[in-house]
């Protein structure tokens, strides 16, 4: 695969793991002691230095690929590249620190919550279906080539269904690969070593390299060429609150109050996950991923999802997230497209109480058509942060970001996009807009679109926009016997609609709707008319 | 069905309409004239209960309740359509479905249950072919993209499957040509029942070619100035609002007294 040398400081990480951290330890420092939280980092720093503890030094011993998928154990094996990698990253946070609100690309963010929480890693004592309360996993499923679930971070095999490599069971095309990262980091590192990191840079985000240097666990998605995947892949993340309630501990509790896996349990302990999902479509393959992440109680996700395109391949990505209201969620989305791939981003963000979505499109080869969708509903006090920065490298690219929030109560949301032209990516077709629905007076939209343009035969086009529902429409819906709360209601459904309609797999799209009527307070109207 | 007694009405502190009195009955259909500016469609708003328009004084009853205390889809319901000027577009809601929940709001209000998809279906095939709608705007967005007749057209439509017992129309004739003129005013025709009444809110006289009407008023700067049968609107078509704007602004009242035609009468205080 070819690659654009601008942000990728990782590359040499992977060749020399020296070099990689001489440069990051030489690596300009442009954020001053004001703009950076460090205390924040240090319960980090500390749950680092047990999780490398966890660590095996050296690969020994390597499963086989042919032993079963299913019955992986997580024993890690750490090759000197993961090793370094997780070396830089963690120094690269250590540095960063917890980025505050003077930082620009923060301004509107202010994490001192998340830092003042100090969440840790879920010890994993509990099995992931005793911290799941029933029907936790069914209510989010849906019918997909395969589902991976994932429980605080872990992947849960037992959970999960038609994971495997293909080929062998029928249920996958030959040669794909659909695998916990935990497994084949274990049996076949060689396989994904390559790739993590490769696009997704942690020099200026603290949270990609929280991610990388806890890098463990997550899904790994592989299709080599030409493969297609008709059904979708559904990555299904959720976190669990601490305590665990009393009732969900049915299998250790019957042990008595002794057993090992309960009284290790602290009262009260929130956690941070860290998902790292590697999603590689070989030249002309097609493949639709669902990320969805769901949860009860406080708890921090820290994710990164890098998604490399071969030429003309074509992959929907799709993220739901419908945290708890007391989460926090910073997630990454690193896109890398080669020639004539076609790629879509639908991210729906519905839940969490303080999310930041960060999505990063590198398009590297000619004719590469980039679609980036995004619907966000915040209230109460939800703040819902969407970063966005598409890299136009090559000539005759087309990216069409659209991005569209609702909201209500005392919300905050921003939108900043950055869409950035290289020297001599001629016939560049970039649009961008953002726009926001406000219900209440007291809810504030911040939007910034922005464009760099480096080149001078491109068509690029931006806008943003932060308006209430049109009072005419709402008198025209009621002058024809429409009630008020359901005109608004049905207006407020017609402003999410083109977004809602954009998504291509069925059981995303009905939930969506189903969520939409749930909220709307007048739901019920808005789904007898549309 | 409906009288209007003595009713003001200012947006922003500024009056525009200035004591209207009108009374239109069961079966009737009424043709309210007047040049731009004259209050026309402020009167329509009013009785459609747009809230941006402050009654000052006077009441409305309909049925002989009390159509001013009554919010707008409360006035839907009761059976009171307004077509307007300008339909807004509503993008992400279909015609087919916000007519559906309209029709229902009103079936519930009327104590009818819901209809059911084919047979709300049925209904809508049967009032299309009223306007000569072309199907395919049915399924999309509420007025969006149309052209400034289909806007019209679909007005009509929406009257049509909702079986208004008052109908005020907004000048849904402006903007019109004449074979869209044509397919509206035989829409409305049709429409034209004994239990039903039409106010026709209109600048030109041509609309009245195609819809006679039983009763022509004349608005001028916020009052009734005349009143009279067809021919005054035929009138005026002859002479133009000059005649009646030059009258109306020496005093109140005086337009009616100044030049008496015996097909033209005042109109009855407190009718």
């Amino acid at each position: 695969m070819s690659s654009q040398a601008t942000r990728q400081p990782l590359r040499a990480a992977l060749a020399t793991p020296e070099s990689a951290a001489a440069k990051v330890v030489a690596a300009p420092e442009v954020i001053s002691g004001r703009d950076r939280d460090l205390a924040a980092a240090a319960p980090y720093l500390a749950d680092w230095e047990a999780f490398r503890r966890e660590l095996p030094e050296t690969p020994e011993t390597r499963v086989t690929p042919e032993s079963p998928e299913t019955s992986e154990t997580p024993e890690t094996s750490e090759t000197p590249e993961i090793s370094a990698l997780r070396q830089a990253a963690i120094r690269r946070f250590a540095a960063l620190g917890f980025p505050t609100t003077r930082q620009e690309e923060w301004r509107y963010t202010n994490l001192a919550p998340l830092a003042r929480a100090a969440f840790r890693r879920a010890d994993g004592l509990l099995d992931p279906a005793d911290r799941l309360g029933p029907g936790a996993v069914a209510r989010w499923t849906f019918d997909a080539a395969a589902t991976l679930v994932f429980v605080d971070g872990r992947f849960a095999p037992e959970l999960s269904t038609g994971a495997g490599r293909g080929g062998r069971e029928g249920q996958l095309p030959p040669g794909v690969m659909v695998a916990s990262l935990a497994g084949v980091l274990a049996r076949e590192p060689q396989r994904v070593t390559p790739y993590l990191g490769r696009h997704t840079s942690f020099q200026d985000e603290p949270f990609v390299a929280l991610n990388t240097a806890f890098l463990h666990d997550g899904a790994v998605v592989m299709l080599p060429r030409g493969a297609v995947l008709e059904r979708p892949i559904h990555l299904l993340y959720l976190s669990t609150p601490f305590p665990v309630p009393p009732g969900r501990r049915s299998r250790h509790a019957s042990a008595g109050a002794g057993a090992p896996g309960v009284a290790a349990v602290p009262a009260a302990r929130a956690t941070v996950s860290y998902p790292r999902n590697l999603i590689v479509a070989g030249e002309g393959s097609q493949v639709t991923v669902v990320e969805t992440y769901a949860g009860e109680g406080a708890y921090f996700s820290c994710g990164v999802t890098e998604l490399i395109a071969g030429p003309g391949a074509a992959v929907d990505h799709y993220k739901v997230q419908r945290e708890s209201r007391e989460a926090y969620h910073l997630a990454t989305l690193q896109v890398y497209g080669e020639r004539a791939s076609v790629i879509s981003s639908h991210s729906i963000s519905l839940g969490g109480g303080l999310v930041r979505n960060d999505v990063n499109a590198l398009l590297d080869g000619e004719g590469i058509d980039c679609i980036l969708n995004g619907l966000y509903l915040a209230d109460g006090r939800q703040l819902v942060d969407n970063h966005m920065r598409v890299e136009h490298a090559k000539p005759h690219c087309a990216s069409h970001e659209l991005y569209k929030g609702i909201l209500d109560g005392k919300a905050r949301t921003v939108f900043n996009g950055l869409i950035h032209v290289h020297p001599g990516a001629q016939k560049t077709d970039a649009k961008q807009s953002n726009r926001n629905l406000l219900l209440s007076a007291d809810a504030i939209a911040n939007s910034n679109p922005r464009l760099e343009i480096f080149a001078d035969d491109v068509r690029c086009t931006h806008g943003s926009t932060v308006g209430q529902l049109d009072a005419d429409a709402v008198f025209y819906l009621r002058s024809r016997g429409i009630g008020e709360a359901a005109a608004r209601s049905l207006l407020t459904y017609a402003f999410a609609s083109d977004i809602v309609a954009r998504i291509k797999v069925e059981a995303v799209r009905h939930d969506l709707e189903e969520y939409l009527f749930a909220r709307l307070p007048q739901g019920e109207v808005v789904r007898q008319a549309v | 069905m409906l009288q209007i007694k003595n009713l003001h009405a200012a947006v922003e502190g500024k009056e525009i309409l200035r004591g209207i009195d009108l009374d239109v009955k069961t079966g009737e259909v009424h043709a309210l004239m007047g040049p731009n500016g004259s209050g026309k469609s402020t009167l329509a708003r009013v009785l459609a209960g747009q809230d941006s328009y402050e009654v000052t004084a006077g009441e409305v009853l309909y049925d002989g309740k009390d159509l001013l205390a009554m919010e707008p889809e409360e006035r839907a319901r009761e059976g009171v359509f307004m077509a307007f000027q300008y339909p807004v577009e509503i993008p992400g809601v279909s015609n087919t479905y916000f007519l559906k929940a309209a029709l229902n709001a009103v079936r519930k209000h009327r104590g009818l249950p819901d209809l059911d998809a084919v047979d709300f279906l049925k209904l809508v095939r049967q009032k299309m072919k009223l306007v000569q709608m072309e199907e395919s705007l049915l399924n999309r967005p509420v007025n969006e993209g149309f052209s400034g007749g289909e806007k019209k057209r679909n007005e009509i439509f929406h009257m049509a499957v909702l079986e208004p017992r008052l109908a005020v129309l907004d000048e849904t004739d402006s903007g019109l040509d004449i074979d869209a003129l044509r397919i509206v005013a035989a829409g409305v025709e049709t429409l034209r029942q004994p239990d039903r009444a039409f106010l026709l809110i209109t600048h030109y006289q041509r609309l009245l070619n195609y819809i006679v009407p039983d009763r022509v008023h004349v608005m001028v700067d916020g009052r009734i100035v005349r009143s009279g049968g067809k021919e005054l609107a035929l009138e005026l078509e002859e002479k133009g609002y000059a005649w009646l704007e030059s009258l109306a602004r020496l005093a109140p009242g005086v337009a009616a007294a100044a030049e008496p035609s015996p097909a033209v009468s005042v109109p009855a205080a407190g009718a």
